[in-house]
């Protein structure tokens, strides 16, 4: 049966279409990576060519890491990436564990009420978010953009986790009652470390966009000590768009760190996105 | 399922004390995201029927709309903002969802070969920030580099090339691809989902009938893909529609040339934030958010009430 639904000559074509279009995908980025290396004559004479000893040059990454203050940006994209998912996990964990194991009035409208999130993006509150921000002075602090990114991944955390927990056996958890466990430890001892998987999941889902993002930093947290590494290239690279050296560099640094997590944890997500966890 | 048969008073016996851990648990992520979120939500709502007359900060009712859709120093601006907006989400929907459906149909082939890699090669541009994914096509496109003109000409389309971010009636459409470029792993990715979960005997019953190929993508697979294409239809309206970060590393707050790829978020920002020479006007921000609120509540709302409940969805 499963002769006849591959013949060669068809799957020769399957395979021309992918490389092709995985050639569309990827080559951008290679072609940034391979002429960040290279003097400024070799990136235009011959952009398609690899570097090679005569060519071979690193002026571009000397400029990037001696003007811009890229080791601070990279600092605070990590620590308002960081702590907003423990934030994420820890609160959408406890709320999900409160949606899915307990019975009580008002469950489901709870569940609906942190459901709106999910599809209305928190963007559209900016305006009131940074009148906010003013009032009780986080405006350039890493606070706020921690404070709106935890807000943000809430939503999706609490759907993906809360699914999650109702698959957890009742069994188990009535079992640590008897034991005399309290309610808390039931979910800190018992739930929490079966549900890791689905954490990693809401892990890679909720830093994504984090690190990413443009628009709050930008409106935010806009100072020279605050900035992210996405706000921080952009206008590192919007003041050196003739150096081209430079700008090639600034953006393979900051491809890299994408790139070395995206390797390292492709399985993980993939299998989070296609596991069911988004239906 | 006890509950409902118990009395009221029963009820009261039976309960424990008071279960405060269960306001412990909802508590952290209830503060936070109803300040946070919903609150100024709600407050941009709100302000956007509030505005500055005579240096008195009154309510104006609909005057701010009004302003918004008729007044000529905004409406010309609202309107193309608009318009643009939904080229943007046209080119998404009729370019990237079905690139992705044909990626995905592709790669769920059973015994195909190297798929693991493909998947994770078409995935990585999306996890890129916009700013980097604005970035590499400002110089790929460049006509300064070379590169386009270089590749095209080795398909023999060199004299196609033209500086398709420069012009006003390219622009628009060579954004939203660079947008569709990024995205399209997106659709790919929950669409083989769905193609993996479509139980192997349905797919060997439409065999036997004889129905392979082309016919069986389109008459078996398709239809019990759709309701998945009906979440990334509005997963493409609500992000395209609230979208701003790429026109703003590609073409600036302006969104030029000449405002020709100004969106709902552009237009978002250099209201509210101002820019250059524009003042920031905090009620005609809100005015706009609320409007972007509408059409996104909309959307979500005909997808929740009308789509969803029209697809025929199929229990394995």
């Amino acid at each position: 049966m499963s002769k006849a639904r591959t013949s060669y000559g068809r799957m020769a074509l399957v395979h021309i279409a992918l490389i092709a279009y995985t050639l569309v995908a990827v080559f951008p980025v290679f072609l940034t990576l391979i002429n960040s290396f290279k003097n400024r004559n070799a990136i235009f004479r011959n952009p398609m060519q690899l570097p090679t000893p005569e060519t071979f040059d690193l002026v571009g990454y000397a400029t990037v890491l001696g003007q811009g203050d890229f080791a601070t940006y990279f600092q605070n994209s990590l620590i308002v990436t960081v702590v907003s998912i423990v934030l994420v996990l820890v609160f959408g964990a406890m709320s999900a564990f409160a949606l899915s194991e307990y019975r009580f009035r008002g469950n489901t409208l709870m569940g609906l009420y942190l459901a709106l999130g999910i599809m209305i993006p928190i963007r559209l509150g900016t305006v009131a978010i940074l009148q906010g921000m003013v009032a009780t002075g986080l405006v350039n602090t890493l606070t706020a953009l921690i404070l709106v990114y935890t807000a943000q991944g809430l939503p999706l955390a609490v759907f993906i986790l809360s699914e999650f927990m109702r698959t957890v056996s009742d069994d188990l958890k009535n079992a640590g009652r008897i034991d005399g466990l309290s309610e808390y430890s039931i979910f800190f001892r018992l739930v929490l470390p079966l549900v890791r998987p689905a954490m990693a999941t809401v892990a890679v889902f909720t830093m994504i966009p984090i690190w990413n993002d443009l628009w709050f930093p930008l409106i935010l947290a806009p100072s020279e000590a605050t900035k992210t590494v996405t706000l921080g290239s952009q206008i590192f690279i919007g003041q050196f768009v003739t150096n081209w050296n430079a700008v090639l560099a600034a953006l393979s640094l900051a491809i890299l760190p994408v790139l070395v997590l995206y390797l390292a944890f492709s399985r993980q997500l993939i299998r989070g996105i296609t596991s069911g966890a988004v239906k | 399922m006890t509950d409902a048969t118990l009395s009221r008073d029963e009820l009261e016996a039976v309960r424990r004390p008071r279960r405060w851990h269960i306001g412990v648990f909802l508590l952290p992520a209830l503060v936070v995201y109803s300040a946070v979120m919903i609150l100024p939500l709600i407050e941009t709502l709100r302000l956007s029927f509030y505005n500055t007359v005579d240096g008195q900060y009154t309510f104006v009712g609909l005057g701010n709309f009004r302003v918004l859709f008729g007044d000529a120093r905004w409406s010309a601006d609202f309107w193309n903002a608009l318009k643009n907006n939904f080229i943007f989400f046209a080119i998404h929907m009729l370019v990237q969802n079905p690139i992705g459906i044909a990626l995905a149909a592709l790669l769920s082939l059973p015994r195909l070969r190297f798929a693991a890699f493909y998947r994770t090669a078409i995935f990585l541009p999306t996890l890129l920030s916009f700013v980097i994914v604005g970035f590499i096509w400002k110089l790929i496109l460049s006509p300064i580099w070379g590169v386009s003109p270089y590749l095209m000409d080795l398909v023999g389309l060199k004299w196609m090339f033209a500086p398709w971010l420069g012009k006003p009636g390219s622009a628009l459409i060579a954004v939203s691809l660079i947008s569709v470029w990024q995205y399209v792993g997106i659709p790919m990715m929950l669409i083989y989902a769905a193609l993996l979960n479509i139980p192997e005997e349905v797919i060997e019953a439409a065999e036997c009938d004889g129905i392979t190929g082309w016919a069986q993508f389109f008459k078996i697979k398709l239809p019990l893909v759709l309701p998945a294409i009906g979440i990334i239809s509005i997963l493409t309206f609500v992000g395209n529609f609230n979208a701003f970060d790429l026109v703003y590393t590609v073409q600036g707050a302006l969104a030029g040339p000449d405002g020709s790829t100004d969106i709902l978020g552009t237009l978002l920002y250099r209201t509210f934030f101002g820019f250059q020479l524009q003042l920031g006007d905090r009620s005609m921000g809100a005015t706009i958010a609320t409007v972007m609120f509408l059409i996104i509540l909309a959307g979500v709302s005909l997808y929740l009430f009308v789509i969803q409940r029209r697809i025929r969805r199929y229990q394995f």
